[in-house]
């Protein structure tokens, strides 16, 4: 499809393939061993895809089951410690085997690199490494299910989980050997970022991507060892009782939810910055204009990396900390509302009077606009003390985080892999398949969660195997309960549909073009699609900023290869 | 949004030097990212050990008399022996990334074997130190029942409440920093396989200053240990 504005004599972009032959970095080297032992970011970008999409294709059946049973009051399809078993295990996989690592290590490791101008990350064995570290911790966790599963929420509060039985050993063992995984990410990251970029691309020039991906990194070093730490000693206090977190023993169990809240605030940050990455990225394309805002979009990744750190204790309101404790962290909650909010008002403004483009990408993109403004308004509403008394650990909660966690990261992750898929694989996926997947996607996600909200703020708690004693002065939940579990089948039709039409696609799709978006950063203007083994033909040289969508139009021609839409100036 | 060429220097095509990996542009670049991503390291090891100092300051303002009485029985001269040993292995790991520098093999080997003796005998004073705990029934954790007499202390004194958490956080925060110790011993016996081999030069001895950077940190950790564990 060529542009109605194209100029006489210049070549359409679809033609601009490679002489064939060229190798590209999946076809330069081939066999399973040459994937095993691949220092190539992209390969590594694309193992861990393979991965993380096991472990959340396990995690999701996981949460079918757990919304299965609560389909119907009492028994329905497993008895109450299986139900504990099973809620824990879907939250452990896919927070530690799929949110964390998410992603920076599928798309941070492929993308990064080629964003700054760089060959390769800047310790490329070490990023092999990381994918082998990351599967064995995975091997332990998969070690923990096989001696009977753990039972404790993914959570491990003490002195249930010191107390309990032997998988405990091996969950802990599963998380700290992963975190590593991540730290060593995390350096990657930040060393290649400062020491790899190419000559011209200043700090400045950078796309949003990276500032979101290198904020998340900081916060990957610094507050990963930090559950290192408390799973060491939470296998130590279950291994040889050593009486830090079992009160019992002399022990404080406190002392435990602060040690795990310390990195687990921060972590679902390293979840939701790269997220936003995405979205910034997402944004300026397909409203072909330049992200507003830039510094503030790019200081507030930082600026949340930052306060993330700071606000641990508002997963312990009542705990049994002290009120002042209390007020202090709702404070500085409340304050991490406001670089949030100025992400979402830019990407609005991002839009407005842009040529906007309802791909696939942009509708996830759009999405993620809707349900994460839901999750953090709804993360501030129990930030306030008097309501979270009411609210915590109820279905609010839950509602709450799957909003951000689902509803933000998932929804980017997801707008992500259809941006970068033809780059990726050389191939384009359905596009209108893309679109009713992501339609049944945010039917079902709503149903399964908004009803959710409803379910908390009327006293449902959560991890509840049963709720029949509820029903007497709460008949409405069984409908709740039930329209939430339809809810899940039909978001789980759109994920199946998403892996159908894309496995598809890489046998039967149809060849993409080198730059199908008209996108204009580096992986799409100076790569072949897909790359070849070591990105670029020569150094790129950077003498313009990441989103100068007319002026690379001058440049380049027309690189928009969609609809026609715009005429590259800058009202459209 | 770019152009595409630009000038590299000589070293980056034609004659590289075989330490130079092919996605780095200059030896200096590799060099000074290395150094970067040690650092990073270090500092998730700090963090890491910041929990159990945490841990060890919780439970000291909670008990002040239980943990000022316990630690008594912690012999001071032997912990200040292994302060006075690791303080030593760090210069000497400090003199033999100076004489990398001066291409004095013979020196910088040197240096590496005395690094990994004081390594040794921190490792035998612990051994030391762990045992005389045990043989008087001190255990971390649950095993905690101490007995007998012995250095002028009666240890039956000792079974107080709380005493337990002392030494549950002396063994870890000292058994983990130990544990760092073994590794670090590990690797600067393969950093003396690659000196005997010629691997290291003038030009090249990027994993000797990494390496000499981790035991600086093994080293520093033990100097805040020290005090509080031993002297307070």
């Amino acid at each position: 499809m060529e542009s109605a504005t194209q100029p006489a004599g210049v070549a359409p972009q679809a033609a601009e393939a490679p002489p064939s032959g060229t190798p590209n970095y999946l076809t330069h080297e081939r066999g399973l061993w040459s994937w095993l032992t691949t220092r190539d970011h992209k390969r590594i970008g694309i193992l861990y895809a393979c991965s993380l999409a096991t472990f959340f294709l396990v995690g999701g059946v996981l949460a079918l089951l757990v919304r299965l049973e609560l389909l119907t009051p009492g028994e329905t399809i497993m008895g109450a410690d299986a139900y504990n078993q099973t809620f824990t295990l879907h939250a452990i996989v896919m927070v530690f085997l799929f949110l964390i690592p998410g992603i920076p290590a599928i798309f941070g490791n492929f993308v990064l690199p080629i964003h700054i101008g760089a060959v390769d990350v800047a310790f490329p064995r070490l990023n092999l490494a990381s994918w082998y570290v990351f599967m064995t911790g995975a091997a332990c966790a998969i070690g923990g299910i096989l001696v009977g599963g753990v039972d404790t929420g993914w959570t491990f509060y003490t002195p249930y989980s010191s107390q309990g039985t032997n998988a405990v050993l091996f969950m802990t063992t599963a998380v700290f050997i992963a975190g590593f995984a991540g730290i060593f990410t995390g350096i990657n990251f930040i060393v290649t970022v400062h020491k790899m970029r190419a000559p011209g691309m200043t700090w400045n020039r950078l796309p949003l991507f990276v500032w979101a991906i290198y904020a998340t990194a900081i916060v990957q070093v610094l507050a990963t060892p930090v559950i290192g730490i408390t799973m060491v000693l939470l296998f130590l206090e279950k291994f040889i009782q050593i009486g830090i977190f079992d009160p019992a023993l002399g022990g404080d169990p406190v002392l435990f939810q602060h040690f795990f809240w310390f990195y687990s605030h921060p972590a679902v940050y390293i979840m939701i910055l790269p997220a936003m990455g995405i979205i910034s990225e997402l944004m300026g394309t397909f409203s072909r204009q330049k992200v507003a805002g830039y510094t503030f979009i790019a200081l507030s990744s930082v600026a949340i990396a930052f306060l993330g750190f700071l606000v641990w204790g508002h997963h312990m309101f009542v705990s049994g900390q002290s009120p002042l404790s209390s007020i202090i962290f709702s404070m500085l909650t409340f304050l991490i509302g406001i670089p949030t909010g100025i992400k979402v008002f830019n990407w609005v403004t991002t839009m407005y009077r842009g040529s906007v483009w309802l791909q696939t990408p942009m509708l996830y993109a759009l999405m993620f606009l809707f349900l994460f403004t839901i999750g953090g308004f709804t993360g501030i509403m129990v930030g306030v003390l008097s309501v979270d008394v009411h609210l915590h650990d109820t279905y609010f909660i839950v509602a709450h985080f799957h909003y951000v966690m689902m509803g933000g990261t998932v929804i980017a992750l997801l707008g992500g892999l259809h941006y970068w898929w033809p780059k990726a694989t050389g191939k384009m996926y359905n596009e209108p398949a893309g679109k009713v997947a992501a339609a049944l996607i945010f039917v079902g996600f709503n149903l399964t969660f908004f009803t959710q909200f409803i379910l908390g703020s009327r006293g449902m708690p959560r991890r509840y195997y049963d709720y029949a004693d509820l029903l007497d002065r709460h008949p409405e939940f069984l409908g709740l309960h039930q329209a939430s579990t339809v809810g899940s089948w039909i978001l789980a039709l759109g994920l199946f549909l998403i892996l159908f039409y894309m496995l598809w696609s890489l046998f039967k799709g149809k060849p993409a073009p080198k730059n199908p978006w008209g996108a204009v950063t580096l992986e799409w203007t100076h790569t072949t699609t897909p790359p070849g083994p070591h990105n670029f033909d020569r150094t790129p040289l950077v003498t313009r900023g990441p989103y100068d969508f007319h002026l690379a139009d001058d440049v380049f021609g027309p690189l928009h290869t969609g609809d026609g839409a715009g005429d590259g100036t800058a009202q459209g | 949004m770019a152009d595409t060429t630009v000038a590299v220097p000589p070293e980056a095509h034609g004659h590289r030097p075989p330490h130079l990996q092919h996605h780095f542009v200059t030896s200096e670049q590799q060099f000074e990212a290395a150094k970067q991503g040690m650092w990073l390291f270090l500092i998730t090891e700090i963090l890491l050990f910041s929990g159990m100092f945490v841990a060890y300051t919780v439970y000291r303002v909670w008990h002040p008399e239980v943990f000022a009485h316990v630690s008594e029985l912690l012999d001071w001269r032997l912990g200040l022996l292994n302060t006075i040993v690791l303080l030593t292995s760090s210069l000497t790991v400090a003199l033999s990334i100076h004489f990398a520098q001066q291409d004095k093999q013979r020196q910088m080997l040197i240096c590496l074997v005395l690094t990994i003796l004081c390594a040794g005998i921190f490792m035998l004073v612990k051994y030391i130190e762990y045992t005389g705990k045990f043989e008087h029934g001190i255990f971390p954790g649950a095993g905690y029942a101490p007995h007998g007499v012995g250095g002028g202390h009666d240890y039956a004194d000792y079974d107080v409440a709380y005493a337990p958490q002392f030494f549950s956080i002396y063994f870890v925060m000292t058994g983990i920093h130990g544990f760092h110790v073994l590794v670090g011993m590990g690797i600067f016996t393969w950093l003396i396989t690659r000196v005997v081999r010629g691997h290291f030069s003038s030009a090249y001895y990027t994993p000797v200053e990494l390496t000499g950077l981790f035991w600086h940190l093994v080293d520093i950790i033990w100097i805040f240990l020290f005090p509080l564990l031993y002297l307070i």
